[in-house]
């Protein structure tokens, strides 16, 4: 038997997998994507990672990414270096794609930040 | 003069959150922010894993805060930025608040306010480390602000002191990066963050916990060149003879959260020695009529989801104060013993408003079977079983205690019991 932590939600249950007659048993988790969760960690780990990149302007030296799917957790560090290449010379908006399929993953790294969109132009005065 | 009827101190989620409610119900709303940006600290919080409760998707903090940016901007709510509160004076019909900004001295009047001003972390001199006083002691929150915001490497070999959440997060960004973190040394004999951080952002990267483990000294001239590790015995005094010496160029510190509340102090509020916020009903009003407290400065949360939650529920009272309800003085004061760490509200109003009560609490035990239970008199009217309950992990419940008899008098005690207690 193997315990483990679902990390797919703040409930965090403590999942207990179980070989039996050739079939793995998942218990101990609230929904099914405890189950979903112990079976790809068994098989392929899978996990999200996000960071940031650099870009041109002065006043935003950094903004925020992440990849916009799961990636195999043995490739964590060669996205790093890929997301580590992009730098940003024009305004984007939050949830623009960046770098598509990156390292052929199916998956892209996306922006998660208007903060280069000139938050403060809309801003409302008191009145 | 410009004049409100909720005035929100804090643009971060809760502020936001309590801004959005109140406007939606027709309330004349200002919101002050004291940085250049909305969003609090949720702007540094790159990493995802927010809004799996509010909007049921996996955010990172950016995406989180913004959605409600959107909202709030959408709705056309007055704000300033770059603004600070200087002062707020009790009137017959409300508040004088003074604030200041590049501007000049502002003054708003205000039928109420809505403390929303975070929490703050406890820094080295809170924890008493012994050493010189050298570079590269920073909180966790700073060492994010760094490589977060502005693209810095604070260190390249580190270690981290306190298993908090954002230590956890660190110890992850900071590999990510590059760095190498030696390991997180918890002085308690548990981990104080969520047990899906120390699987992602400890396990997966092989970073180690040591858990009855503490600083002990800080070597260095300029810069930090290395720390003394110590074990601790059961009473977490560090044990001669135990200590080790660990070279690294930072030392982190993730040793807890204190709610900010010099501006609810001033005014008079009544502070909770368990939470360090507001002691407050069930509409979020401080003991000072009129004054409400939501999010992080009323206690530290887990989840982002549930300050979201507090600020909605407080700007909604706030819009609502003597439209449609008096503050009446009909409350009755909940009980607790040592099984909760604590509950918040702590006071609960004798009117419609028990029809829905938001309820957050945390036990003082790990326990893998628990029950709470809400006694009136020393009658059970309530129980609920949870599984895994840890003091981590905070847990949240809404009840209609609109048809449970109340009166001022009544002795409503709150505990947790071991196993699972059947009614």
């Amino acid at each position: 038997m193997r315990e483990m932590t679902c990390i797919t939600c703040p409930n965090g249950c403590t999942l207990r997998v179980e070989e039996k007659d050739g079939e793995i048993q998942v218990s101990g988790n609230k929904c099914k994507r405890g189950e979903t969760f112990a079976l790809a960690e068994l098989q392929h780990p899978m996990r999200t990672i996000c960071s940031t990149v650099r870009t041109a302007f002065a006043g935003t030296p950094v903004i925020p990414v992440r990849v916009s799917g799961e990636i195999p957790k043995e490739m964590i560090f060669d996205v790093m270096k890929e997301i580590n290449t992009i730098v940003v010379e024009h305004p984007v908006k939050r949830g623009e794609v960046l770098l598509p399929d990156v390292l052929n993953l199916g998956v892209d790294i996306i922006v998660t930040s208007n903060v280069l969109e000139g938050g403060q132009e809309n801003e409302h005065k008191a009145v | 003069m410009h004049s409100y009827d909720v005035l929100v101190i804090g643009g971060g989620p809760a502020g936001l959150a309590a801004a959005i409610s109140a406007k939606k119900e027709n309330a004349r709303v200002l919101l002050i922010e004291r940085e250049e940006r909305l969003g609090g600290i949720l702007k540094q919080c790159i990493h995802d894993g927010f809004g799996l409760l509010h909007f049921g998707e996996k955010l990172s903090g950016p995406e989180y805060v913004e959605r409600f940016e959107d909202e709030f901007h959408e709705l056309e709510i007055a704000y300033e930025v770059q603004t600070f509160v200087t002062g707020i004076q009790k009137k017959d019909d409300g508040f004088l608040l003074t604030a200041v900004n590049k501007n000049g001295v502002h003054k708003y009047r205000t039928a109420t306010i809505i403390l929303a001003t975070g929490c703050r972390e406890r820094t080295a001199k809170q924890v008493f480390i012994h050493g010189t006083r050298p570079a590269g002691v920073f909180t966790a929150g700073t060492a994010q602000h760094f490589v977060n915001l502005l693209g810095e490497m604070p260190t390249k070999k580190c270690v981290i002191l306190g298993s908090g959440d954002i230590g956890l997060i660190m110890a992850r960004r900071l590999t990510l990066e590059g760095a190498k973190v030696l390991g997180v040394y918890e002085v308690k004999p548990e981990p104080s963050g969520l047990t899906r951080n120390l699987v992602q952002c400890l396990d997966d990267y092989g970073i180690p916990l040591y858990l009855s483990h503490t600083v002990t000294r800080v070597f260095g001239e300029e810069r930090l060149s290395a720390v003394e590790i110590s074990q601790v015995d059961d009473k977490m005094q560090p044990i001669l003879g135990t200590e080790e010496i660990v070279e690294c160029d930072a030392l982190i510190l993730s040793v807890g959260l204190i709610p900010e509340n010099e501006i609810a102090e001033n005014l008079g509020v009544a502070i909770d020695a368990h939470t360090k916020g507001p002691v407050c009903d069930n509409r979020f009003m401080t003991g000072v009529e009129g004054v409400f407290s939501c999010g992080n400065a009323l206690h530290v949360n887990d989840l982002v989801d549930y300050v979201s939650e507090s600020g909605e529920l407080a700007g909604k009272a706030a819009a609502e104060y003597r439209k449609t309800w008096q503050p009446g003085d009909k409350k009755v004061q909940l009980i607790t013993d040592d099984s909760v760490q604590y509950i918040v509200p702590q006071k609960l109003c004798l009117d419609d408003s028990l029809e829905k009560v938001v309820f957050y609490f945390r036990s003082r035990e790990t326990l893998p079977v628990g029950t709470l239970r809400m006694e009136v008199d020393g009658k059970t009217v309530y129980e609920k079983k949870y599984s895994n309950l840890k003091p981590p992990e905070m847990e949240h419940l809404e009840l209609d205690l609109s048809k449970i008899q109340l009166t001022e008098g009544s002795r409503v005690k709150v505990s947790i019991q071991k196993g699972g207690a059947a009614l």
